[in-house]
C-alpha cells in the first residue's frame, strides 16, 4: 500500500483489518471516537465482517470475549474511564487465555479527568488491569506509523500466546496525522485454534471457562499463566536505543513522551557535541526491557524518567536498576504535552549537575 | 528545517481541509509532516483549529508551541492566535472578515481578502484554497507547481467534481500574494 | 418390555449438585431433551451465567462459553455474530438478567440478536445464599429484605418478558413454569418453539421459567411447587407474551 496521511485511530482500525481482523465492539468515547466510526464503514467491506456499537464498554469487551471464543480475531477501543469499565471482560479472557486486542487512547484523569493527552493509565495496563493475578501485553507507539505496525503485530501475538494485547496510546497519537504505509494484508491463513466453540461436531465438547473451584487446580493454572508470562518476557520485550552506547545520562520514555525526549535529546546534542545523553524508548511496557535497563548502567550512571503523569513507569525503572545508579523523574500530568525545549533545560540541567558531582 | 503553522477559523469555513491538504502536499513531497486538529469540547461552539508542522526531520512534538505562522480566517481567531506567535512570526488573516489590526509590534501581518477573492470565482466555500495559495507564496514550504501536479491525488476522489475550482482559488490566492515576501 | 425413560444423549450421566427440590435440574434436562430431540447437540453453543447454574458445562454435553456475571447475552452476541450458523442460547438467573445484566439483556433484544434467553426466575439470589432479587415478590422475606421487600424503598419485581416485549426486535417471549407436569411439558415446547424461531432468524427469543428454590425459600419442595402457583403467578402470569409469527 501506498503512503497516505492518516489519524492515528484510523491507522489502528486499518491496520487490525489488514492482520485479519473481522470484529470490532466498541462505545463511544473522546478522543478515539474516529476509530469506531471508521470501522463502522470498513468492517461491512469485509466478508463476516462485524460492527456493533455495544451499550456499554462492559458489553463491547464482552462481545469481544464471545467473538474471540468463537475463533474470530476481534478488537475493541476507548480511553481511560471506558478502560476501567472493560477490565472485568479483560481479566475473564486472560483466565480464559483468549487473544483478543483492546486499544487504550488514554486521556487525563483520575475520574472523568479531561480529553487531552496522557500516560495516567500504566500502571492500570502493566499490572493487568483487572482482579486476578495475570498480565497482558502492552504496547506503546510513538507514531502513527508505529500505531500500524504494532496493532498489526498484536493480533498475532494475542493469537500466539492466547492473551490480551492492549496497544497504550494516548489522545495526541490518536487524533494526529502522520503520514503511513499500512502493513500488507496477511497472506498466510491465520492460525489453527484447537480450543474454540463452534458445535461439538464430531469432537468432544469444549468449555471456554475461568471457574477453577478446586484450589490445587486453581494454582496450577495460576503457574501455567505464569510460565506463559515469563516466556514472553525471554521473547517479546522490545524497546528503541537512540544514542545510548556513550551515554552517561539516558532518558527512559515512551509513546508521546519518548517522541517530545528524542526532540530534546537531539537539541542537546547539536548545542554540545559532547553531551553525552540517549534515550531508551520501551515499545513493550509489559514485558518491560529491564535487562536492557540494567545493562546500560555500563556506562549511564543518571537516569532521567519523563512521562505524561506524576510518575508510573519511573517504578520499574528503579526496580530495573535494583538500587544502582540515580533516578531522576520528570512528569507533566494532566493532559500537558511539554515542548522540546522545555524537557531539554530540564534534562540539560540534570546533565550538568552529574557532571559537576563526577568532578567531585 | 522545522515550520508549525496554525490554521483557525470557524467551524465550516475549511479550516481542517486546508490543513490537511497542506499536509498531503508535503507528504507528497517526501517531508515529515504532522496534522494535529484541536478536538472534543475545544470544537463545539464553532471554532476550529489545526497545526500543520512541516519538516527536513523527525518531528518531535506536533503541537504549536511557537509557531512560524499563524493562518486566521476570522476575527475571534486574529485575537486569540496572534498571541501564540513568538517574535517575526507572521499572521496572515482574511481581510473580507476582520477589520481590526494587530496589537502586536513585534510579527508581521499579512490580510488577504480572500472571502472576496472567493466571491469573485463564484464559490464562498473556496476561500480557504485561496489563502493556501497565499499562504504557500508567503511561506515557500511546498513547491506550488508540483502541488498543483499532484492536486487530484491530494484531495482525493471525493472532491473530484471540485478540482478546477479548487485549482482556480489556489492560483487566485498564489497571484494575489506575489508581491507580498518574508 | 417397553422404554419409557432414557437420560439424553445431550445430559452427561453425573450426579448434578444442585439441592433437593431445585428446578435446574429440570431445565437442564428440558434443554438436553430438546437439542436431542431436534438434533441440535453438535450445533448448539451455550453461555452459562455466574450462579448456581454456572457448572451447568458439567451437565450438557456442549460447546460452553462462560461469561462474567451478567453478560451472558453481549458474549452470546459476540459468538452468534461469528457464528451465525450456530445455535447460541445463554442461561441467566434473575439477578444475573434482571439486575447487573439487564442492559445487556435490554440491548440485544433491542438489537434482535438472534439468540435464545432461558430465563429461570426463582425470586431469589441462589448461590450467595438467598439474598433479594430483582423479582423477589413484595413481602417476600430475603437475607437482605429481613421485613419483606418493600415497593416504598425496593420497587416493585420487574416482569422481564413485559418488559422486553415493548422492544420492536424481540420476537417471541413466553413464561413458563416447571411446578408440576404439566407446566413441564409446556416449558419443553417453549424451549423448542425458541430454538426453531432462532434458526428460522425470527429474532431475540426468551423463556422465563418460573423455578422452585425451596432451599432459599426455605420450604420443602412440594410448598415450594405449591408456593409458585399461588404466590409467583399472581405477580408473574404464564402464558405467551409476545410472539411475531415467523
Amino acid at each position: 500500500m501506498n503512503k497516505q496521511l492518516m489519524y492515528g485511530t484510523h491507522a489502528l482500525a486499518e491496520a487490525a483489518i489488514q492482520a485479519g481482523c473481522t470484529c470490532y465492539f466498541g462505545y463511544p468515547i473522546t478522543p478515539q471516537n474516529e476509530l469506531p466510526e471508521y470501522m463502522a464503514q470498513r468492517l461491512t467491506e469485509i466478508p463476516g465482517g462485524v460492527f456493533i456499537q455495544a451499550e456499554s464498554e462492559l458489553a463491547a469487551i464482552n462481545m469481544v470475549l464471545g467473538a474471540s471464543a468463537a475463533g474470530a480475531r476481534a478488537l475493541t477501543s476507548s480511553s481511560s474511564p471506558g478502560i476501567s469499565l472493560k477490565q472485568e471482560g479483560i481479566s475473564f479472557m486472560a483466565g480464559m487465555e483468549l487473544p483478543a486486542v483492546i486499544a487504550n487512547i488514554m486521556r487525563g484523569g483520575p475520574g472523568l479527568g479531561n480529553i487531552a493527552p496522557s500516560q495516567a493509565d500504566y500502571f492500570q495496563a502493566t499490572r493487568g488491569g483487572g482482579h486476578g493475578d495475570y498480565r497482558i501485553i502492552v504496547l506503546a507507539p510513538g507514531s502513527v506509523q508505529e500505531i500500524a505496525d504494532l496493532t498489526f503485530r498484536a493480533f498475532d501475538l494475542a493469537d500466539t500466546y492466547r492473551i490480551p494485547v492492549m496497544i497504550l496510546g494516548d489522545g495526541m497519537l490518536g487524533q494526529l496525522m502522520e503520514p503511513v504505509i499500512i502493513p500488507k494484508p496477511r497472506q498466510e491463513p491465520l492460525p489453527e485454534k484447537d480450543y474454540i466453540v463452534s458445535g461439538a461436531q464430531g469432537r468432544q465438547p469444549r468449555v471456554i471457562k475461568s471457574l477453577i473451584l478446586d484450589t490445587r487446580e486453581m494454582e496450577e493454572h495460576n503457574w501455567k499463566l505464569f510460565r506463559k508470562y515469563q516466556l514472553i518476557q525471554q521473547r517479546e520485550t522490545r524497546w528503541e536505543s537512540y544514542l545510548t552506547d556513550d551515554a552517561e545520562l539516558i532518558v527512559i520514555a515512551y509513546g508521546t513522551a519518548a517522541r517530545i525526549a528524542k526532540g530534546a535529546i537531539k537539541r542537546l546534542r547539536k548545542d554540545d557535541p559532547n553531551m553525552k545523553i540517549g534515550l531508551l524508548r520501551p515499545i513493550t511496557l509489559w514485558p518491560f526491557p529491564t535487562k536492557a535497563i540494567k545493562e546500560s548502567l555500563s556506562t549511564a550512571s543518571d537516569y532521567f524518567v519523563f512521562e505524561m503523569s506524576a510518575g508510573q513507569m519511573v517504578d520499574d525503572v528503579l526496580l530495573s536498576l535494583e538500587g544502582k545508579g540515580r533516578v531522576h523523574f520528570y512528569g507533566r500530568p494532566g493532559g500537558i504535552v511539554p515542548t522540546p525545549a522545555e524537557l531539554a533545560r530540564s534534562i540539560a540541567r540534570r546533565y550538568y549537575q552529574m557532571k559537576r558531582t563526577r568532578k567531585r | 528545517m522545522l515550520i508549525k503553522t496554525i490554521f483557525s477559523g470557524f467551524g465550516g469555513q475549511g479550516v481542517l481541509s486546508v490543513g490537511q491538504t497542506l499536509a498531503r502536499a508535503a507528504m507528497l513531497e517526501n517531508k515529515f509532516v504532522t496534522y494535529l486538529p484541536s478536538y472534543g469540547a475545544e470544537v463545539r461552539g464553532g471554532t476550529a483549529n489545526c497545526t500543520v508542522t512541516i519538516s527536513d526531520e523527525e518531528i518531535a512534538s506536533p503541537i504549536a508551541s511557537e509557531p512560524e505562522f499563524v493562518v486566521a480566517l476570522n476575527q475571534p481567531s486574529f485575537f486569540r492566535f496572534q498571541s501564540l506567535l513568538p517574535s517575526g512570526g507572521m499572521l496572515l488573516y482574511n481581510a473580507s472578515l476582520v477589520s481590526a489590526e494587530s496589537i502586536r509590534g513585534d510579527i508581521e501581518t499579512v490580510g488577504i481578502p480572500i472571502t472576496d477573492l472567493a466571491a469573485e470565482l463564484g464559490n464562498l466555500k473556496v476561500a480557504n484554497m485561496v489563502m493556501l495559495g497565499a499562504f504557500i507564496r508567503i511561506s515557500n514550504l511546498i513547491v506550488f507547481d508540483r502541488m498543483i501536479k499532484h492536486l487530484p491525488d491530494i484531495l482525493g476522489t471525493g472532491k473530484a467534481p471540485l478540482l478546477k475550482l479548487n485549482r482556480e482559488a489556489l492560483q487566485r490566492g498564489y497571484d494575489y500574494a506575489k508581491d507580498i515576501r518574508r | 418390555m417397553k422404554r419409557i425413560y432414557v437420560r439424553p444423549q445431550t445430559l452427561r450421566p453425573v450426579p448434578m449438585h444442585y439441592c433437593p427440590g431445585c428446578g435446574h435440574s429440570i431445565i437442564h434436562r428440558l434443554i438436553a431433551e430438546v437439542l436431542d430431540e431436534m438434533k441440535l447437540r453438535e450445533k448448539a453453543i451455550c453461555v452459562p451465567p455466574a450462579g448456581c447454574a454456572v457448572l451447568a458445562y458439567n451437565y450438557l454435553d456442549i460447546d460452553m462459553v462462560e461469561a462474567p456475571h451478567g453478560r451472558a447475552t453481549a458474549v452470546a452476541t459476540g459468538i452468534k455474530r461469528v457464528r451465525p450458523a450456530n445455535l447460541v442460547f445463554s442461561y441467566q438467573g434473575d439477578g444475573d438478567l434482571a439486575a447487573i445484566g439487564t442492559a445487556e439483556a435490554l440491548h440485544a433484544a433491542n438489537r434482535g440478536e438472534q439468540i435464545t434467553v432461558i430465563f429461570v426466575n426463582n425470586a431469589v439470589y441462589g448461590m450467595t445464599g438467598g439474598q433479594m432479587a430483582p423479582t423477589t415478590l413484595l413481602g417476600q422475606k430475603t437475607t437482605t429484605s429481613p421485613f419483606g421487600r418493600n415497593v416504598k424503598t425496593e420497587g416493585p419485581p420487574i416482569k422481564v418478558c413485559e418488559l422486553l416485549a415493548g422492544l420492536g426486535s424481540s420476537a417471541y417471549l413466553e413464561r413458563v413454569a416447571v411446578n408440576s407436569p404439566a407446566n413441564v411439558k409446556k416449558a419443553k415446547s417453549a424451549i423448542a418453539k425458541a430454538f426453531t424461531y432462532q434458526l428460522r432468524k425470527a429474532g431475540f427469543t426468551l423463556v422465563e421459567i418460573l423455578s422452585p428454590c425451596p432451599t432459599n425459600w426455605k420450604m420443602d419442595p412440594v410448598a415450594a411447587c405449591r408456593w409458585i402457583d399461588e404466590e409467583m403467578m399472581t405477580v408473574f402470569p404464564l402464558g405467551v407474551i409476545k410472539d411475531l409469527p415467523c
